[in-house]
């Protein structure tokens, strides 16, 4: 991979990637095999002795690939990196101006900014609110749908599913609608609810979206009913993968079903559990289009997650690309270092061994 | 919820029959009345967009709200329809989402391919890189790059073009294709191939008659997910395609529908129904395949 995408590191044209397609159309019908020698040498097959024994079909076949990627998603993280430290903003883009190079000061700027440490807090509140909860009601879910009966556990997952399946921008406008103050379903039933169990007349015409708690409260209950089914589904068939005997074994021994999943099912299912985990940290901390959508679209700076206040530094006007590129490169890093910690911890366990 | 399942089992130790089949028997209508509950839960929110769809406005906003349209109406589509809110039809975004999707998805398809054959089957330096890098690549935010990418796209004018968008969906479903395809690809048998060589099939005929055949279940699903994916897909389209509404693809279309008529529901729900009925009824079709791809490209990664 190094190899090739040092090769093309210029070519930051998207434009420029499209070509490489049509190449390997030729070079597949001569490289694709290595193995037996064959006899009689077309001018065609001549080529293909020649790049068989350099070894050059899987790089000629990983081309196409690997100039797309690299074009396309490599490049501009290199180059998000490189404006960080550069003062690009509307007279560089239109080109009044080059760009200069100003060492940290984007991200000084940044670290000095309440509002990014307002949307990091934000960010960070909300993936330790949003992901537990996914796992653990997928997991019950998971844990109900294998003692289901085989019809009642079809419809229930075919009806999870939907709740998985229906696109970002749909969830956002639905629960939006959910929550409206004129005519919204869910003021309307907190309204009934009596009032020792929190409801009352008190939420007639409550407003969801004009604060912080409200607004991420409803993004909150929308991202775990997005993200429980994948949770359920994964969870289920990770559960049919262990013998019944455990179980069996487990309670001749005295278990109840909480012992029996802490104890046999949750380390069987460590690695599952794991990657779920990981996923859905990296789906709601760098959560976007939800919250964009819900909060209505920037216009309140005191709602912004991370993900919505690099944006705003870019797409507000004026726009500071710089800046926005340096906290991109720090939501990125966060990004990754959960990442490794999950992998580490993956390892650790011993669940690629 | 979990402890549901005791009554049933802790039950079946000592006391009599009749005791166990009520216990059975009850255990099993608890189970079936939660199951009940989760799926409400999770169709909740379509169902009440769908209804609310058909509902006329003195309805929707009604000081009961009702479940079903009592008096259902087509005029909520109608507006989407003839375009009567916000000038243009549902008809030309669908038009620009279905261009732009299926292009992007054949070309993840065919570049995709043509990576998973490399990693799958041929041993080489930096294969691992190769795949590691994939998972890097994968975990870099959409949101991060999309700066970089706008810069870029305005450089070479594809800003408010549906080609830009193409590329980068291309780019960004390729991946995960490539990894999924990938583990098909390495459970082909090398021997099948090698009993075709061994009577006389160039490299062209075993790619038709035996990989790309064996392959295809995963090329469906890795098409299905890029397919939504490329469907369903945001942040890009609503930056590079900015200011020009003829353009925008049916995610940006219902967003900018919601923010321009904010009060307009029924039309609103009308509009996100015609995006989402037709991804969910594809995921309905094709669940299974795309399960058994998820797993086959998960599981044995």
């Amino acid at each position: 991979m190094v190899t090739s995408s040092h090769s093309r590191p210029g070519t930051s044209s998207p434009a420029g990637s499209t070509p490489p397609g049509h190449e390997p159309h030729g070079s597949l019908k001569t490289t694709d095999r290595p193995a037996r020698p064959v006899p009689v040498l077309s001018s065609r097959r001549r080529a293909g002795n020649w790049i068989r024994k350099r070894g050059l079909g899987p790089y000629l076949l990983l081309l196409p690939a690997t100039a797309v990627i690299a074009a396309l998603i490599l490049w501009p993280a290199v180059q998000v990196g490189l404006f960080s430290f550069q003062n690009y903003g509307l007279m560089q883009i239109s080109g009044v101006l080059p760009a200069q190079w100003i060492g940290f000061a984007n991200y000084s700027q940044i670290l000095h900014d309440p509002e990014f440490w307002s949307s990091l807090k934000i960010s960070l509140y909300f993936a330790v609110a949003v992901v537990p909860l996914t796992l653990i009601v997928g997991t019950l879910v998971g844990l109900l749908l294998e003692r289901l009966g085989p019809r009642m556990r079809t419809f229930v997952s075919i009806s999870a599913i939907l709740a998985w399946a229906t696109p970002a921008v749909s969830a956002s406008v639905i629960f939006a609608w959910l929550v409206d103050p004129d005519g919204g379903v869910v003021d309307w039933a907190l309204e009934k609810v009596p009032s020792w169990l929190g409801g009352g007349p008190s939420w007639a015409g409550f407003s969801w979206t004009n604060a912080p708690l409200p607004a991420y409260t409803v993004l909150t209950v929308m991202l775990v009913w997005t993200g429980f089914p994948f949770v359920a589904v994964t969870v289920l068939a990770g559960l049919r993968t262990l013998s019944p005997e455990l179980h069996e074994a487990a309670r001749v021994d005295g278990a109840g079903p909480w012992r029996d999943f802490w104890k046999v099912t949750f380390p069987l299912l460590r690695p599952i559990f794991l990657v779920l985990a990981l996923l859905s940290t990296i789906w709601d901390f760098g959560m976007f289009t939800q919250a964009y959508i819900v909060t209505g679209e920037l216009g309140n700076r005191d709602e912004y997650n991370l993900g919505l206040y690099e944006y705003s530094q870019a797409f507000t006007q004026p726009p500071h690309y710089g800046l926005a590129s340096a906290a991109a490169f720090v939501l990125t890093i966060i990004l990754l270092i959960v990442t490794v910690g999950y992998v580490r911890a993956a390892i650790k366990q011993g669940a690629f061994a | 919820m979990t402890s549901v399942p005791i009554s049933g089992r802790a039950a079946s130790g000592h006391p009599g029959r009749r005791v166990r089949r009520f216990n059975r028997a009850s255990r099993k209508a608890v189970l079936n009345l939660l199951g009940l509950l989760v799926a409400l839960f999770a169709l909740f929110p379509v169902l009440w967009m769908i209804s609310t769809a058909f509902k006329p406005a003195n309805e929707i906003f009604s000081l009961t709200p009702q479940p079903l349209p009592l008096h259902p109406t087509l005029a909520n589509f109608q507006a989407v329809f003839s375009g009567s809110v916000i000038g243009m039809s549902y008809w030309n975004f669908l038009k620009n989402s279905l261009f732009v999707t299926l292009v992007a998805v054949a070309l993840s398809s065919l570049i995709g391919l043509l990576a998973a054959i490399a990693l799958g089957r041929f041993k080489f330096r930096f294969r691992t890189t190769y795949l590691v890098v994939l998972l890097i690549v994968q975990l870099l935010p959409q949101q991060a790059l999309v700066v970089s990418l706008f810069i870029d796209f305005r450089k070479y004018n594809l800003l408010d073009s549906l080609v830009g968008l193409i590329l980068v969906y291309t780019a960004f479903a390729l991946p995960v294709t490539i990894w999924m395809l990938r583990n098909f690809a390495a459970t082909v048998p090398k021997d099948l191939e090698e009993a075709a060589a061994i009577d006389g099939a160039g490299a062209w005929t075993r790619f038709w008659r035996i990989l790309l055949p064996l392959i295809s279940p995963g090329l469906v699903s890795t098409s299905v997910f890029a397919f939504i994916f490329a469907y369903n897909e945001f942040v890009f389209a609503l930056t590079f395609l900015g200011t020009d509404t003829a353009k925008f693809t049916l995610p940006l279309y219902v967003q900018y529908f919601y923010g321009q008529n904010s009060t307009n529901w029924g039309a609103i729900m009308a509009s996100s129904t015609l995006f989402t009925i037709p991804v969910l009824a594809f995921f309905l079709f094709t669940q299974r395949r795309l399960a058994s791809g998820l797993v086959a490209g998960a599981v044995k990664g």
